[in-house]
């Protein structure tokens, strides 16, 4: 036994010592392992949102949604029994303080799944995290078409749609109601959603309808107050149609200044996120104008597969926040849903025991779950398929604000980019008779 | 170029319409961070939120107003009424919290109005919440007027085109004739211009510093007042806002009223010729005027060069 160490009488020799230290890895691997696959006594979530800044107005609505739905499911009993917690976590202070709030929330708060995020910026820097920290993330309201195209990840899905077809819809949509249209001008924020957004737009509008004149292009800084002089250049331009993608404070001030100043009489007003500013600017938004709430997320919703489930919702955040759901709410209800099927999913597939991170990401991918209005499948790139809803606004004696008439529910399938190409690529190959394919419009019934 | 001016001359006038309402929206922010830079030297980004909360109470006050069936015109008061209150509740705790840092590294004093800064946004979060706050009844109150161009008319509310500028006018004029003309604005200009030689004259230069403290979070809320008849309050507005202010107090030259005036008109008309003529340029011109003026005059439009003592 020459080279072996030895202890006092009875001990380890060093070849049993590293033996048992080797076997003792194992089993502490093994543990690690059983743990995580064990049946937690809570299921803790992380969650991230903005609740502080200007994109609060989402983050908010977004966090009492969670709030509400995880009340509702441990009122249930919980998720296979396991009651669930979360961990809100506050994107405001911007991505580098975000991505190690990601760090914190796996590595100390040993949360099993997480809700991220409504920045771009956030998603695009936690895609990554999630593959390298193993732990299954669902990309619950961030944008951008970019992630599941320029890459694959394992870990982390998207559980509503993109920027594409979010804009594709409205365009189409626009090219139907208003087919003659020759001139648009756009008003977007200045950062990446603002640009983005503008490109899928202007990307599709040369496939379907080349030739259109772009009057002017203006990108107000983010978080701008005064549209005074883009509504006075508007004004003297006379545009046939006027695109903005903006939202929160920044949309709600357009749309009073413009209004104000009688822009909307001189041209068609194109909304894709409006939806969520319906309520705060009221009847100053005159009928007219055309809406969208990225995805098919409204309360009058024409069509909702579980018309009960939709109203349940609506009363019960409507009794408790004292203000209507917007999307945000609605892309937070198919992250709890999507986390509730896809544990139902893993746990199935395990025979009914408890599924490790990696059970519980592998389920996530083609998943099938419901939405507050319909289904949402998750394809094999990571991408949710969400439907899209546009509508016009019109007045009505019933509320306060806005509804939408002519609605039309774009199938997901239908204006998603296909697995494996590329937005800005596939937008280019276009059919020119895509516009009179798009379903017919709904009147609003009241 | 006069061949370019005639052909847009129409566009130009609307562009110098829309550059002098934005110019004294700017101002009215800024010229109350000027006033308390010369005399507390003392950057006070804490300046934004008083903006912010100004905006609000504003809102508030006019929304209470309104809904208690008040006169309509009594709506333009309460934007001065919330200045005023915001100006004496937070002015006096502010100015006292950061002469207490008087002695310190300029560093840690900025760092110290940025804690405020933060402290402040919270309060107003829980004081006002996260949507986006608009009290519009001045504005529609007003009503528009039109403007000729061409064959067409464009319409500009009276509140953009004469409440704004008239009400930075008179600021302008009002201030400059207190500071030149009255005893308590010599000795703000005294303090100014050498604290220690106005000290040594019998100046109580505390309570300068208190009362210039007190008017310029009063203006600062004024501008936030002003601008929420058409701006939407959000979280963040004051931050916004506090960027743009330090931008035309360095170019102004620190403490110069008339130099923040004249910025703010350079800032307001770049900005508005750039949105017609360039707009990719809109957001940067404020940045290039700011570094072209510091280019050639590192003190500011109209600061005057200090001597260091070593």
């Amino acid at each position: 036994m020459a080279g072996d160490v030895r202890f006092a009488p009875g001990s380890l020799t060093r070849r049993a010592a590293l033996g048992a230290l080797g076997v003792g890895s194992l089993a502490l691997a093994g543990r690690s392992v059983q743990a995580q696959a064990a049946k937690p006594s809570e299921l803790k979530v992380g969650i991230a949102t903005y609740l502080s800044g200007p994109a609060s107005v989402f983050g908010v609505p977004g966090r009492q949604a969670a709030e509400m739905l995880f009340d509702e499911i441990n009122a249930e009993g919980g998720i296979a029994g396991v009651k669930v917690r979360p961990i809100f976590v506050d994107e405001g202070p911007g991505v580098d303080h975000f991505v190690g709030e990601y760090r914190r929330l796996v590595q100390s708060e040993n949360v099993n799944i997480i809700f991220s995020a409504i920045s771009s910026a956030d998603c695009l820097a936690c895609t990554p995290l999630a593959d390298e920290l193993k732990r299954p993330t669902l990309l619950w309201d961030c944008g951008t078409q970019r992630i599941f195209e320029d890459a694959r990840y394992q870990y982390a899905v998207r559980t509503q749609g993109n920027a594409t077809p979010e804009v594709l819809a409205a365009l189409l949509y626009v090219l139907r109601a208003k087919p003659d249209f020759r001139s648009i001008a756009v008003v977007n924020q200045d950062y990446a959603w603002g640009r983005d957004s503008w490109a899928i737009w202007k990307t599709a509008m040369d496939t379907l309808k080349p030739g259109v004149r772009v009057a002017a292009e203006f990108f107000p800084r983010f978080g701008a107050t005064d549209f005074s002089t883009e509504v006075t250049r508007l004004l003297a331009l006379r545009p046939d149609v006027i695109l903005t993608t903006s939202w929160g404070g920044d949309l709600d001030a357009f749309i009073r200044q413009s209004a104000e100043r009688r822009l909307f009489e001189r041209s068609t007003f194109v909304m894709p996120l409006a939806e969520s500013s319906l309520e705060r600017v009221g009847k100053t938004l005159p009928a007219g104008v055309i809406v969208g709430g990225r995805g098919d997320h409204w309360f009058g919703h024409p069509s909702p597969k579980d018309p009960a489930l939709l109203a349940r919702f609506t009363e019960n955040y409507r009794k408790r926040f004292s203000t209507w759901p917007i999307y945000p709410t609605h892309h937070m209800a198919q992250a709890v849903f999507a986390m509730k099927a896809g544990y139902e999913k893993a746990i199935k597939a395990k025979g009914g025991g408890w599924p490790t991170d990696a059970e519980l990401a592998a389920a996530f991918q083609g998943l099938e779950f419901p939405s507050l209005t319909g289904t949402i499948k998750i394809r094999e790139d990571g991408q949710g398929l969400e439907d899209q809803l546009i509508g016009t606004t019109v007045h009505t004696d019933k509320y306060p604000f806005p509804v939408l008439t002519d609605m039309v529910v774009f199938k997901a399938a239908d204006i998603t980019t296909p697995v494996g190409q590329k937005s800005l690529d596939w937008l280019k190959t276009l059919s020119p008779d895509m516009p009179g394919k798009m379903p017919a419009p709904v009147p609003y019934r009241g | 170029m006069p061949g370019w001016i005639a052909d847009n001359a129409l566009l130009i006038g609307l562009a110098v319409l829309d550059g002098l309402s934005y110019a004294a929206a700017v101002f009215m922010v800024a010229v109350g961070l000027n006033l308390i830079f010369g005399v507390l030297r003392v950057l006070n980004i804490a300046h934004g939120s008083l903006y912010a909360i100004g905006g609000y109470s504003a809102a508030a006050l006019g929304l209470f107003v309104v809904s208690r069936g008040l006169p309509g015109w009594l709506v333009f008061p309460t934007l001065l009424a919330a200045s005023v209150l915001v100006g004496l509740v937070l002015g006096p705790p502010i100015e006292r919290l950061l002469r207490r840092t008087e002695k310190e590294e300029p560093v840690l004093q900025l760092l110290v109005t940025f804690a405020l800064f933060m402290i402040l946004e919270d309060l107003q979060k829980l004081l006002f919440g996260v949507q986006p706050v608009v009290f519009d009844a001045p504005l529609k109150m007003l009503g528009t007027v039109d403007i000729p161009f061409g064959q067409d008319v464009i319409p500009f509310t009276a509140y953009q085109l004469f409440v704004l500028p008239g009400i930075a006018l008179v600021t302008l004029a009002g201030l400059a004739w207190f500071l030149r003309r009255t005893l308590y604005g010599r000795m703000i200009v005294a303090v100014t211009t050498d604290r220690e030689a106005a000290r040594a004259m019998g100046i109580d230069a505390a309570k300068v510093t208190l009362l210039t403290f007190t008017a310029g979070a009063a203006l600062a809320a004024l501008g936030g007042a002003l601008a929420s008849p058409t701006a939407s309050l959000v979280p963040g507005v004051g931050a916004q806002t506090i960027v743009l202010s330090f931008a035309v107090v360095a170019t102004a030259g620190l403490g110069q009223i008339e130099g923040a005036a004249v910025t703010s008109l350079l800032i307001g008309l770049g900005r508005s010729f750039a949105v017609y003529f360039e707009p990719e340029l809109e957001v940067v011109v404020p940045y290039l005027i700011m570094v072209a003026v510091l280019l050639v005059r590192p003190q500011g439009l109209f600061g005057v060069p200090e001597t260091r003592r070593i």
